[in-house]
């Protein structure tokens, strides 16, 4: 049985990201990390693998800077690390990667769970978490916050997940597609033995014609594209710092002003 | 002819404002393009929703009640709106947990165009532009439909307004059978636990949150007593969530939500880029911190150099006596 993670480069968390002056994207020298949601991902995998017979692959679709990606959650602890791509797949959206995703699973074989984190914080989506799970026409169950109970032999899975009124209890059958929050385990580290091995690693990359896709992922056959790019609206003017003798004066200040800006 | 469908999310029989704000965003793609507006609700007890339906904007509704739909569950919820919907020209929901995942569902099952988490949509001309955050909200990004199909739109919460109510507005109500039986879903809710106070915070107009300057999980209780005075909810800095002295569910940031508010108030909160994605589209942003160097100051409009277990007592002390609370 495998369970699987998809997982993405991301710039740095503390990265300057801006558009440009040829309207590209560029995050300067900053370093690329693993996208950190995923650090609940991968962690989640390990645990399992750790608790249960199975083995992981963490998957990446995307040029070759998803291999630092691939190569962090192979040093966390996953098994295997492959990358999906080719030229044709660039400029691909949420839907052609998720057909992506699912001849990849197909391809893997024996999968019993699929696990993402919350979102890729690049793209800004979640989309594909759902979009795999109806292609393979499996469960999905996102926002997930703890796995009560899975079984891979009775195939079922007891997770809490959390939507905007609180915690709901569900169970599903396996396979399933799942997204995990920051609440479900604390990220694991790198060890030793997990950073030699990652180091070593040749990261095999499958071509959409080795998933036998053609063009139904590429980029051409995409239903959204992107038209541009542009840096955020500069916020007006800087702070203006309230003054005063007292915190009952400063107070006063603040909330004449708020009350002006009719926010309350 | 086509229409415009607009899923309400609903919980309990109460509409999330993230679907008011969907029916705007479809009122004004669908006279753009000539076409109704339909809005589709499915659940039991639902009959509240489906005539604030119409008042805020809806031309008709498409309405199932069953048992099978009195929680939310994806496979019978998609099954049934993919449908409903067949090959409408446009489908929208609300930013809500379960909007975004149900709208990307159906997309796929019919194959069409997704744009997803939109906080601008233009439909000029009849062609829609939307535009998205990308880069955790660091950079925009402007994206649009490549075909003719069908496209899914969902939206963030918060960005767009939803409509006035117009009280006078009604219209033909259809009701559909689900697709699936209880015997053909595979997924079972065996619990609901529901979050009590003001937590919600993806809806909140004002939001009061803490950072590390809080020290404990007592040091939440004057953030706490001005977000009650306001009707505000709750939110916290990844430090303090970290540090025990808040529940997950309030942070706001890169790995927590995703809040725009009318006012946000950060107090003893440095303003961490990871804190920053998550809130930095807030209207109005007041900081309240002891270091006057912290980053907050430098995206704030408001600041006070203080200790927030000074001024967040005589700030609520002040609305109180204004809003004569």
């Amino acid at each position: 049985m495998n369970i699987v993670v998809f997982t993405k480069s991301t710039p740095d968390t503390a990265a300057k990201v801006e558009v440009d002056g040829g309207g590209k994207v560029t995050w300067g020298n900053a370093q690329l990390v693993l996208n950190p949601w995923d650090e609940y991902s991968v962690t989640e995998s390990v645990l399992l693998k750790d608790a249960h017979k199975v083995n992981t692959t963490a998957f990446a679709i995307g040029d070759e800077i998803h291999n630092d990606a691939l190569k962090q959650a192979l040093a966390i602890g996953m098994d295997n690390a492959i990358r999906i791509w080719d030229a044709g797949m660039s400029g691909q959206d949420s839907l052609g990667f998720a057909k992506s995703a699912a001849a990849a699973v197909k391809k893997l074989g024996d999968v019993g769970l699929v696990i993402f984190g919350k979102e890729f914080v690049d793209v800004g989506t979640d989309a594909q978490v759902y979009q795999l799970a109806r292609l393979l026409g499996c469960t999905a169950i996102g926002a997930v916050s703890k796995i009560v109970a899975v079984d891979f032999n009775a195939k079922t899975i007891k997770v809490e997940r959390m939507v905007e009124e609180g915690k709901q209890t569900l169970t599903a059958p396996l396979p399933a597609v799942i997204s995990v929050l920051k609440d479900i385990n604390e990220p694991k580290s790198p060890s030793f033995i997990g950073i030699r091995k990652a180091s070593k690693a040749v990261i095999p990359v499958w071509s959409s014609a080795d998933l036998g896709l053609g063009e139904a992922a590429s980029g051409a056959a995409a239903k959204v594209s992107t038209v541009a790019y542009r840096n955020l609206p500069v916020r007006a003017g800087q702070v203006e710092i309230i003054e005063g003798g007292s915190e009952r004066e400063r107070a006063e200040k603040l909330v004449n002003k708020l009350l002006e800006e009719k926010v309350i | 002819m086509s229409a415009v469908f607009v899923w309400i999310d609903q919980f309990k029989g109460k509409a999330l404002n993230a679907s008011w704000e969907a029916l705007a965003v479809g009122r004004t793609v669908a006279n753009a393009w000539g076409v109704p507006l339909t809005a589709v609700v499915f659940g039991q007890g639902i009959e509240n929703v489906v005539t604030l339906s119409f008042h805020y904007g809806a031309d008709k509704v498409v309405k199932c009640e069953d048992a099978t739909l009195a929680d939310y569950r994806l496979e019978p919820y998609a099954a049934l709106l993919g449908k409903v919907v067949g090959d409408a020209k446009a489908v929208i929901g609300g930013g809500s947990t379960r909007g975004r995942e149900l709208i990307a569902a159906v997309s796929a099952d019919l194959n069409g165009a997704l744009l997803s988490d939109v906080t601008e949509l233009s439909a000029d001309g009849g062609k829609l532009n939307a535009t998205r955050p990308v880069f955790a909200g660091k950079v925009l990004s402007t994206v649009a439909p490549s075909g003719d199909g069908s496209v899914f739109i969902t939206t963030r919460s918060r960005a767009f307004a939803p409509l006035t109510p117009d009280a006078s507005r009604a219209g033909e109500v259809e009701s559909v059978a689900p697709v699936l039986s209880e015997g053909q879903i595979s997924t079972k809710i065996e619990g609901f636990e529901e979050t009590k106070g003001t937590v919600n915070l993806s809806d909140a107009a004002i939001i009061i949150s803490g950072g590390r300057g809080v020290g404990s999980p007592e040091g939440f209780a004057p953030v706490r007593e001005l977000a009650d005075v306001l009707g505000g909810a709750v939110g916290a800095s990844r430090a303090a969530v970290d540090a025990g002295w808040i529940p997950y569910p309030h942070q706001v940031g890169q790995t927590g939500k995703v809040v725009s508010p009318n006012l946000y108030v950060a107090a003893g909160l440095s303003g961490s880029i990871q804190h920053q994605a998550g809130m930095r589209t807030s209207k109005v942003i007041v900081a309240i911190n002891k270091d006057p160097d912290a980053p907050i100051f430098k995206l704030a409009q408001y600041g006070i150099v203080g200790d927030l277990f000074k001024e967040l007592p005589a700030i609520a002390a002040v609305f109180r006596e204004k809003l004569g609370k």
